[in-house]
């Protein structure tokens, strides 16, 4: 049931990606930025809009593909990357994304979750994380942090938090990222490299909650503070940030860790900064950077941690029913097949 | 097979029928005896119906008695529907297996015993206090046959240099040749069959068919056995057969839907005993049309089929008890998403983990109503281990027609268990049609649930230019699909989604009655309990009594014209094994209808002697 084949590659622009139905997320969420990067970066890739589908689970994230006007399931909560991935296997040459929220995807579907990107099966995992259960109205989600009064935890949250890039890293991911919902163009581009790279991507949106969380990233987002903060990572280029530019990650191989450092201080100079390499195989550095925000005193990294090139679980079953299809003499027919080992005949 | 192939000096009976238990250590190959065994009595033309009965360990200690492992086989010079309630003649390898089967074998049957492995340690390990093989009773009450097969199977290999283990794993082929000569089947096929599944191992092979032809030689010489026996062919239906479990035919079923259909058969699942036979067969089928996925979990097991059914695929999934309890609130999903779905459930020993290994039918009311809302789907169940393959191709041929899941039962009898299944031809398969939407369908824009005269949606897949279109889990306007929160929409829909599971009606055939059509006592059984209750009816009227026979392969929606049927009958009798859910069912669908309830739940199927006993205490 392969699609029919296309001339010319179709010329979208955001509006043929749009279903017509208004969003019905609370004014203010971020979900609507999300939303708008993702119909403008899809004209970009080219790929025809019935071969692309949109995969969610439960949650406000969640009511997504309604918006888009795509192919779409909205299905249950945190099973999401279980139909996309029936779905890629069975019709590989489909564009699969699966939407999602901290709470469907870490919680209640961790386990789905983690074994999509074990199996790198080739969907696009976008987290939208806003660290607070919305749609149920504000109770502690798994990426809230320790010590959170939520509804369910008034008196604070006794649970650490899932580090998302870490534990995609952690499950084999090929592909992580990071963004901010406000920080339009970093989105955008985040969402591009995400749909070009073959494999399970999986993408981690800070996402504000006006109305349950409002502010959670407001240290990373304020004009005052971001340069301090946000840690943008460009592959091949050197780990810095800071308002002039000037702070950098550098390992120090004694103690194996990363550190901040201030180049011009001390004798450093741009070549004691680590430059990022999101295509190393050996996943180490990757993980020590999706550590970082959790060490006082270091930046929050964005952008893209990894991006390597590995068969797709829907490529090696491809492969692998191509290779039984040709190793096999000829196609048996039904009573051929049916007839397969012993049999005896009555002559009634 | 005909009786002149006995030497002389040994007299040879003809028997219409036996029944015959291989019991031993779960490590002393007693599956495949009695596998093998079945084979070659099929092979000779006898129908044939088997019990396999093992522990659910997979190696509990050796000698104990929790590690007895069985096969039964009946086999019949004419129609066999179950295994046989008792066995005439028991084969036991080991203290264990005689204590915990001697029971069963009939007074005056024929008992073997393996001699060689009544030692202190294991008759210790079974809990005997002293050697029953010294007990005047063996002798008295059966027909006691002691044989050393350590020890004859260690000299067949003398100075073969196989290890003491291998030399004793070859004593179940020890035990296999005695029988073969006993009911006189001809050696060579089975030597044949011993060189083609050791033909990795020659050494081994030819081990074991040195073994064989020993066991086979000492049932002619040994002098224990007066008579051997030949069953003759049974009359079965002109054409060509195989022997099938009820796993295997369900395999077969599905991917000879994407033969016929030439569309793709795709199967997510989660291994779990007893259905795992299903997911591996069809994972061998790569080139015939059939894709597989075992999941991280029963529900992404489901999650995958409902995910690859929108993708136009012919989507399956297979499980068992515990496993469908966590597929439940997928299957509401695919009921309001309207999306075709075969779930097969080979039901076990439940609640909870309960007996794995172990056959019940106690999913009937779960699968009926266990999800939440107002949720209704066909539920079908497969009758035999060779109606698995007819009943799968059904499921799929009504998923796809009515656009919705289907529950297919089985059990763990049924699954495991095998008879002859005759290949059908092409023409007699039934039709599996998908029908995908290529084109808008209401004034240039594309309805997803706009619905055909059966109330039947279309069924557009991705990659179709124009009919893109979202499906959900949210209650959804009667046309365009999208999310409604309207209650009249919301009454409208669930009352349109019931209706078009109620006129699938149309293909449920009206039932027959086997026997008289009214009268005295009407036997009702449904899936795996039809060979008992077969047997018993037929066994009841043999006895002169007015005693008649319906099967129910629909539980939803029930035939047309059951209520009318049990209406004809003085009292009915529901057979199951289980605490009495069809009963149930039956008085809720037909009131003034009360069945007499016949359950075991024993992890057996239900013995037909205890059903004709029942049935005469009615009359």
């Amino acid at each position: 049931m392969s699609p029919p084949p296309q001339a010319t590659a179709p010329t979208y622009t955001k509006k043929d990606f749009e279903s017509g139905v208004d969003p019905r997320w609370c004014p203010g969420c971020g979900d609507y930025s999300i939303i708008n990067q993702v119909q403008r970066t899809l004209p970009l890739a080219g790929v025809a809009r019935e071969n692309i589908v949109f995969v969610s689970g439960i949650g406000c994230s969640s009511r997504f593909p309604y918006y888009m006007r795509n192919y779409g399931m909205h299905t249950v909560h945190g099973r999401a990357p279980s139909f996309a991935t029936g779905l890629k296997l069975s019709r590989p040459e489909l564009e699969v994304w699966v939407v999602t929220g901290d709470g469907d995807a870490l919680a209640i579907g961790g386990n789905h979750f983690i074994h999509a990107v074990r199996r790198n099966v080739d969907i696009k995992i976008l987290v939208f994380n806003n660290r607070i259960y919305g749609l149920t109205k504000g109770q502690v989600s798994p990426t809230s942090e320790l010590g959170k009064k939520t509804k369910t935890t008034p008196h604070g949250s006794p649970d650490y938090p899932f580090n998302p890039p870490a534990l995609a890293l952690g499950a084999g991911a090929t592909f992580v990222a990071r963004s901010i919902d406000v920080e339009g163009p970093h989105l955008g581009g985040v969402l591009k490299a995400a749909q070009e790279h073959r494999g399970t991507a999986f993408v981690e949106v800070f996402q504000n909650c006006p109305v349950f969380n409002d502010g959670a990233y407001g240290f990373l987002t304020e004009k005052a503070t971001k340069p301090e903060t946000q840690l943008r990572m460009e592959h091949g280029k050197p780990l810095l940030f800071g308002k002039d530019m000037r702070k950098g990650i550098r390992f120090e191989p004694r103690t194996a860790r990363l550190e901040v450092v201030t180049v011009g201080e001390k004798g450093i100079t741009e070549a004691d900064v680590l430059v990022h390499d999101a295509q190393r195989d050996d996943p180490t550095f990757a993980f020590m950077l999706a550590n970082l925000d959790h060490s006082p005193g270091f930046p929050t990294p964005i952008g893209v941690f990894r991006d390597v090139r590995r068969p797709t679980a829907d490529e090696i079953t491809w492969q692998l029913i191509d290779s039984a299809r040709s190793s096999s003499r000829r196609q048996l027919s039904v009573a051929e097949f049916l007839a397969a080992g012993e049999t005896w005949t009555v002559n009634g | 097979m005909s009786t002149q192939n006995a030497p002389p000096g040994h007299k040879v009976a003809e028997i219409e029928t036996v029944t015959i238990r291989f019991v031993g250590d779960s490590g002393d190959g007693m599956q495949l005896t009695g596998a093998e065994f079945t084979r070659s009595s099929a092979l000779a033309g006898n129908d044939v119906a088997t019990f396999p009965d093992f522990p659910a360990e997979i190696r509990a200690p050796a000698g104990s008695l929790a590690g007895v492992s069985g096969y039964q086989v009946n086999i019949g010079a004419h129609d066999v529907h179950t295994p046989g309630d008792a066995p005439d003649v028991l084969v036991a390898m080991n203290p264990a297996a005689l204590k915990t089967n001697l029971a069963d074998l009939k007074s005056g049957g024929l008992l073997i015993v393996n001699a060689g492995a009544f030692t202190p340690q294991n008759l210790e390990k079974a809990g005997y206090p002293k050697n029953p093989l010294e007990d005047e009773t063996l002798r008295s009450g059966y027909r006691y046959v002691a044989i050393d097969m350590n020890r004859l199977t260690e000299a067949a290999l003398s100075g073969s240099g196989l290890s003491a283990k291998d030399v004793a794993r070859c004593k179940n082929y020890f035990a296999l040749g005695m029988l073969n000569w006993l009911y006189s089947r001809p050696l060579e096929p089975q030597i044949e069959a011993i060189r083609q599944r050791f033909q990795k191992k020659p050494e081994l092979a030819e081990a074991n068919v040195k073994v064989f032809q020993a066991g086979y030689a000492y049932g002619d010489t040994c002098e224990l056995f007066y008579e051997r026996y030949v069953v003759p062919a049974s009359p079965l239906a002109k054409g060509t057969y195989r022997t099938v479990t009820g796993n295997h035919a369900t395999a077969l079923g599905f991917a000879t839907v994407a033969k016929t259909t030439g569309r793709q058969v795709f199967f997510g699942g989660y291994p779990i005993t007893p259905s795992s036979e299903i997911i591996q067969d069809l994972s061998k089928w790569k080139e015939h049309g059939v894709v597989t996925f075992q999941a991280e979990d029963e529900i992404a097991g489901i999650g995958s089929a409902i995910g690859a059914a929108y993708g136009g695929a012919l989507a399956v999934t297979a499980t068992s008890g515990p496993g469908l309890s966590l597929k439940v609130e997928m299957l509401g999903l695919a009921v309001i998403l309207e999306l075709p779905l075969v779930v097969v459930d080979v039901q076990r020993g439940g609640p909870s983990t309960g007996m794995p290994t172990k056959t019940e039918q106690a999913d009937l009311l779960m699968a009926l109503f266990g999800r939440h809302g107002e949720a209704p789907m066909p539920v079908l169940a497969a009758q035999s281990p060779a109606d698995c393959f007819w009943a799968a191709m059904e499921a799929m041929r009504v998923a796809v027609k009515w656009m919705t899941p289907v529950l297919l039962l089985t059990d763990g009898y049924l699954a495991n268990g095998s008879e002859p299944f005759r290949i059908p031809d092409l023409s007699e398969l039934p039709k599996v049609e998908p029908r995908y939407q290529r084109e808008p369908n209401r004034e240039g824009k594309y309805m997803p649930y706009l619905r055909d005269e059966k109330l039947v949606r279309p069924w557009a897949v991705p990659g179709t230019p124009g009919l893109e279109h979202r499906v959900g889990g949210l209650e959804k306007d009667s046309l365009t699909g999208m999310v409604s929160y309207d209650g009249t929409n919301h009454e409208h829909m669930i009352r349109i989604r019931a209706q078009k599971i109620r006129n699938a009606i149309e293909d449920v055939p009206d039932l027959a009655v086997d026997g008289p059509e009214k009268g005295e006592v009407l036997l009702v059984s449904w899936g795996g309990t039809y060979g008992s209750v077969r047997t018993a009816a037929e066994a009841l009227r043999a006895q002169g009594k007015a005693v008649s026979h319906v099967h129910l392969r629909w539980l939803y929606p029930l035939p047309r014209n059951l209520g009318e049927v049990l209406r004809r009958f003085r009292r009915v009798v529901v057979a199951e094994v289980n605490d009495g859910q069809l009963a149930f069912y039956l008085r809720g669908s037909y009131p003034g209808v009360d069945p007499v309830s016949h359950t075991r739940i024993n992890g057996k199927p239900l013995k037909v002697s205890e059903l004709v006993e029942k049935v005469n205490q009615i009359l």
